[in-house]
């Protein structure tokens, strides 16, 4: 016997169908919205006070005018320094962990610990920072001390990218490599890393974007409430784009006139964030189209 | 003289009794053959030549197998010099992201040698063995990638032969590619055998017929029969070499 088509279950099995799809799409939509309406939000109310002074001059009149070319020096130093810190102790640590560690319980309790690392509050990031750069190793409030506590942060995101990266190259490619008499630092240096960088770049860029944004790390270890010259070496404290943005939106001389300023803050800063990942992105696309030029 | 010889061979993968008491001999610039249906250790045993089962954790070898009379299981045995001796081409091609030239200059520049004009002299040689040379002679910068299938893979020969390693395996080098680019592979491979001991692992019957000198068929991890490939494939002395190769199983 044929089974017959019911035509009403089918209708409604339909519409079921549609309703549930129209769901998800509008959900997956209004994330772009919501992140439409905060970057309008900050641009709308930022962009009005950016102009040439705002982005190359110190602040002044207590922080009512001036500009924030201090915060942004400051922010630049720190992204360069948590870069140098957590860039090659974080590959070097990736490809341990996936070239050349036994793969057993050590290994796995390291990732375990590198995973709970990035859940870490970062103001705790920051107490530890306080304690251990600043008062045990004496660097005081510095951009050294800053530039490790942020490096700390971005350690996990970039170990796992290479993580991820090395473990995505097929083994043809390592044993194509060692059956040629290459060594394993060989096969890791010529072959291996030329095609995980553009992932490890991407999660680095990706990490510093992140990290330029943080504030609490930077409390205790580097930040300066207010100093209008550049710092002079890795020692000097420096005001910091997210930590100004707090200072000028929280405490000072006349929070109505700092207002406008804390915008601007927010825009240059959230630029920063976006032009890295663009950037992320264009360093990826570009490495993977000249990998795979078929 | 026989260039490889194994003895009592048994390899587990973990528990697993993959090769169980194989010996074999190997005469010097022979190509040889290894048949057998899917999982019959085939693969597993070419890859003991070169030691490439090393990389794959809990695996365990007993007997000896000696290349040129040395066991190369022993410690005192240098791996990289091992495998710069007994080259290997995979199933899949597998270049690097290189270019054409760096591909094949690869093998000689890890193994120390830097006088640039040796190893362009050499890079020619071995593009020319691997009638590569005429194709891409002008193209040596370009990436190994923008190569087709079949030209990939005789690139990867070239790479191999670039080091001149006394024996080259080959693992299903065909398998992957169409049938033009498989008659080339196989003209190779005769060419080859002037230079070196072929090994190859196939699973297409004409192949190893058309290719080698001598045959090794392979079922559940033993060695049936081995002997000459025109015995094997006219008069095999074991009823399951027969079954096999009228494919009536496998």
């Amino acid at each position: 016997m044929a089974i017959e088509t019911n035509q009403a279950y089918n209708r409604r099995k339909r519409g079921l169908q549609a309703v549930a799809f129209g769901t998800f799409r509008l959900l997956s939509y209004s994330i772009a919205v919501i992140l439409f309406i905060i970057l309008g939000f900050i641009i709308i109310k930022g962009i009005g006070v950016i102009n040439w002074d705002f982005i190359t001059q110190p602040p002044t009149d207590g922080m009512t005018k001036g500009g924030i070319w201090p915060a942004i020096v400051g922010t630049f130093w720190l992204m360069v320094g948590s870069a140098v810190f957590a860039f090659p102790v974080g590959v070097m640590s990736g490809i341990y962990m996936n070239e050349y560690a036994p793969q057993g319980k050590v290994v796995a309790f390291i990732r375990t610990m590198t995973n709970n690392l990035a859940g870490i509050p970062s103001i705790v990031f920051g107490l530890f920072g306080m304690a251990f750069f600043v008062n045990y190793l004496g660097f005081g409030d510095s951009i050294l001390a800053g530039s490790l506590t942020l490096g700390l942060l971005a350690l996990p995101i970039v170990i796992r990218t290479t993580e991820e990266a090395f473990k995505d190259i097929p083994n043809s490619y390592r044993e194509g490599s060692l059956a040629l008499g290459a060594t394993k630092a060989q096969t890791i240096w010529h072959v291996l890393l030329p095609m995980a960088m553009p992932r490890v770049i991407t999660g680095l860029i990706l990490s510093l974007g992140r990290v330029s944004g943080e504030t609490a790390p930077i409390l205790f270890t580097c930040a300066a409430y207010f100093l209008p010259r550049l710092p002079e070496s890795i020692f000097d404290q420096c005001m910091a784009l997210p930590y100004h943005l707090y200072v000028v939106a929280t405490s000072g001389t006349d929070i109505e006139a700092q207002l406008p300023i804390a915008y601007g803050t927010a825009f240059v800063l959230i630029m920063i964030v976006l032009i890295m990942n663009l950037l992320a992105n264009g360093i990826r696309k570009h490495f993977e189209n000249k990998l795979k030029s078929k | 003289m026989d260039k490889i010889e194994a003895k009592n061979v048994d390899f587990y993968y973990g528990d697993f009794h993959a090769l169980k008491g194989i010996n074999i001999t190997i005469p010097n610039n022979q190509v040889v053959a290894f048949i057998g249906p899917s999982g019959c250790g085939k693969s597993t045993f070419l890859r003991l030549f070169n030691r490439m089962n090393d990389l794959i954790p809990g695996t365990r070898l007993t007997g000896e197998i000696l290349i040129d009379g040395q066991n190369i299981y022993d410690k005192s045995i240098d791996i990289d010099t091992l495998r710069r001796n007994v080259g290997m081409v995979f199933q899949r091609p597998n270049p690097f992201p290189k270019s054409i030239f760096e591909n094949v200059a690869y093998g000689l520049c890890v193994n120390g040698i830097k006088d640039k004009e040796f190893i362009a002299h050499r890079v020619e040689t071995a593009l020319k063995g691997a009638a590569l040379w005429n194709e891409v002679k002008d193209k040596l910068k370009e990436s190994a990638y923008a190569l087709s299938g079949g030209q990939q893979q005789r690139l990867c020969i070239a790479r191999a032969m670039a080091v001149e390693p006394s024996v080259l395996l080959m693992d299903e080098p065909a398998s992957a590619l169409d049938p033009i680019s498989t008659a080339k592979i196989e003209e190779l491979i005769c060419e080859l055998s002037e230079q070196t001991t072929v090994i190859i692992v196939t699973h297409s019957m004409q192949q190893a017929a058309r290719v080698s000198n001598k045959t090794a068929f392979f079922y559940l991890g033993e060695m049936v029969e081995y002997d000459d490939t025109k015995k094997i494939f006219t008069h095999p002395a074991k009823e399951a070499t027969q079954n096999y190769i009228t494919g009536r199983f496998g």
